[in-house]
């Protein structure tokens, strides 16, 4: 601090602190601390609050464990954004891989653009690209029916199906990015080694590719599971009302239901859900959490 | 040696299905502009047509739509902006324990879901009388585009010789314009791509946007409402001119790139 005060004087330092003090408190944390806390009070009318009932309580909690429907939301939104995350992994990593290891450096740069392009595009204009594909009168549905290769069109958009393929075609970049840096890194002479003294492709990706890589992996994988799981954007175009996400409930608390703190409470439990999330990976891949923000 | 050609072609065929998987997408939603059908699609085609332009133009909500993107961005770059060179400034002049947790404050909201960020501020300024509206939404996406701009900045700053500032205090200097005519010019091309990608992330958002926009429209929201009540290619009109400009955008951007490698190899 006093560095900064002799380097910047009275005036500037001021200023710095000012505006590092409002983001950090006003924008970050107290919202944050704000919403916690107002998912452990009642729902009361403004006239209330303050009043004999304005307690903490656990009833906003206890919902999500009575609420079967609700509860079963909340265990397809974990086990729809791992898959994502998964699906999203296995198509990236021999892309990152060429991009980093197979290609000259012009051809990657090239490459890189094509990739860049599509992510430069808005995530609801790319989501609506999707919902036109698998519009059950769409071109994917005529396609197959005029190869013959089924019968009658498929609702695509009735299920979760197109909510994940939807989020797979949205997070690529994230999962492409931090991997690539990882394995760029990776001197060609270690692969070049492992080749020489016999070892198999599978092999030489399994114990010397993936090691170097797990760090970049980590990151894609939090990254792809905490949009996918925090998407509002992607089931709200192309899932149905019987396919709900749950942060589409998060939003129907706070604009339909008007009860502000049990909408909270959810978002509270969203919040944690992500957080075990990162700090698993991050315990497994053994990384922290300057790695992460890169 | 029959394996080696084989994997190139298998590496092959893989990337073609991957850029088309990436592409075709947007190639589809950009050729149905062109077609005559009132619901966008390829399939069947029912005549060429240039009319969907002239809806897009000619659509009122979409041009208010598009001011309001345009007020929130440039509210965003404002705020997020300075305050994220504030902060990696601050940052850099921070000692082992601190530091780390300051930072893992300040790159938090890059890990949080969009939605809770917009919740959480939408709940906080309530009692300030701040509600749903442009002023909340520059709020809401500046707490998080600001960690962006922060890293940004912080990464360029750690290429700074400092010893250029006190040079400048030594010779008598204030640090005002210490400031002005050592640090800040050498921040400035991470300043402007900070200015870019806050305009962009901006632009884009639409998690965080839902939940503070109030009775405001951005474009993202506007495409989000059409999509699911009463889409017409015009929105397809509208998807493709954005996707023009990204594209002419991206290569110009790499055109200048390379031009300056160039010249520096040269």
């Amino acid at each position: 601090m006093t560095a900064l005060y002799r380097r910047y004087g009275p005036g500037l330092t001021g200023l710095i602190l000012a505006l590092t003090g409002f983001w950090i408190i006003f924008l970050v944390t107290l919202p944050q601390l704000d919403m916690v806390d107002y998912s452990f009070r009642p729902n009361l009318s403004m006239s209330e609050r303050g009043g004999p009932n304005d307690v903490y309580t656990l009833q906003n909690y206890a919902t999500l464990a009575d609420n079967a429907i609700h509860r079963a939301i909340f265990l397809k939104t974990i086990w729809a954004s791992a898959l994502v995350t998964l699906t999203t992994l296995i198509v990236c990593y021999p892309i990152a891989y060429h991009l980093a290891q197979g290609t000259t450096r012009r051809q990657a740069a090239l490459l890189m653009l094509l990739l860049l392009i599509p992510f430069w595009i808005n995530e609801i204009l790319r989501t609506f690209a999707w919902w036109i594909l698998l519009a059950y009168a769409g071109p994917l549905n005529n396609m197959l029916v005029a190869l013959g290769l089924i019968e009658r069109p498929i609702r695509f958009l009735s299920g979760d199906g197109g909510v994940i393929v939807g989020m797979v075609y949205a997070y690529i970049l994230f999962m492409v990015m931090p991997i690539y840096n990882a394995i760029e890194s990776l001197d060609r002479n270690q692969i070049e080694a492992a080749r020489d003294l016999g070892a198999s492709p599978w092999r030489i990706h399994w114990r010397v590719v993936i090691p170097h890589a797990k760090p970049g992996i980590a990151v894609g994988c939090i990254m792809t599971f905490m949009l996918a799981a925090g998407s509002y954007a992607v089931p709200a175009l192309l899932g149905s009302p019987g396919s709900r996400w749950f942060t589409q409930i998060i939003y129907s608390w706070f604009f339909e239901g008007g009860n502000w703190n049990q909408g909270s409470a959810y978002a509270f439990i969203l919040l944690l859900l992500c957080i075990g999330f990162i700090f698993g990976v991050m315990r497994l891949a053994r990384i922290g959490l300057a790695d992460i923000a890169k | 040696m029959i394996d080696d050609r084989f994997a190139r072609l298998l590496t092959r065929a893989y990337l073609g299905l991957f850029f088309a998987y990436l592409f075709l997408p947007l190639a589809v939603m950009g050729a149905a502009t062109f077609n005559e059908s009132r619901f966008p699609t390829v399939t069947p085609w029912t005549g060429t047509t240039l009319k969907w332009f002239a809806a897009l133009w000619a659509d009122g909500q979409m041009w208010n739509a598009l001011g309001t993107s345009f007020a929130v961005a440039l509210g965003v770059i404002c705020l997020a902006v300075p305050i994220g060179v504030a902060a990696a400034l601050f940052l850099s002049d921070l000692h082992s324990r601190a530091r780390s947790l300051v930072y893992g404050i300040m790159v938090s909201p890059l890990l949080t879901p969009g939605v809770i960020i917009g919740i959480s501020t939408l709940i906080f300024w309530r009692p300030y009388g701040v509600t749903g509206g442009i002023l909340l939404t520059v709020l809401a996406q500046a707490s998080f585009i600001a960690a962006y701009v922060m890293l940004l900045v912080l990464a360029r700053l750690q290429r700074f010789d400092r010893t250029l500032e006190e040079a400048a205090l030594d010779l008598g200097a204030t640090p005002m314009q210490a400031f002005r005519r050592v640090t800040l010019p050498f921040l400035m091309p991470a300043i402007l791509a900070a200015c870019l990608i806050a305009f962009l992330q901006s632009f884009e958002n639409y998690n965080t946007t839902v939940f503070v926009r109030g009775f405001d429209t951005t474009l993202t929201v506007y495409i989000a409402s059409k999509v699911r009540t009463g889409v017409t290619p015009a929105l397809n009109a509208l998807g493709l001119i954005l996707i023009a400009l990204t594209i002419i955008g991206a290569v110009t951007h790499e055109l200048l790139r390379r031009r300056a490698a160039g010249r520096k190899a040269a």
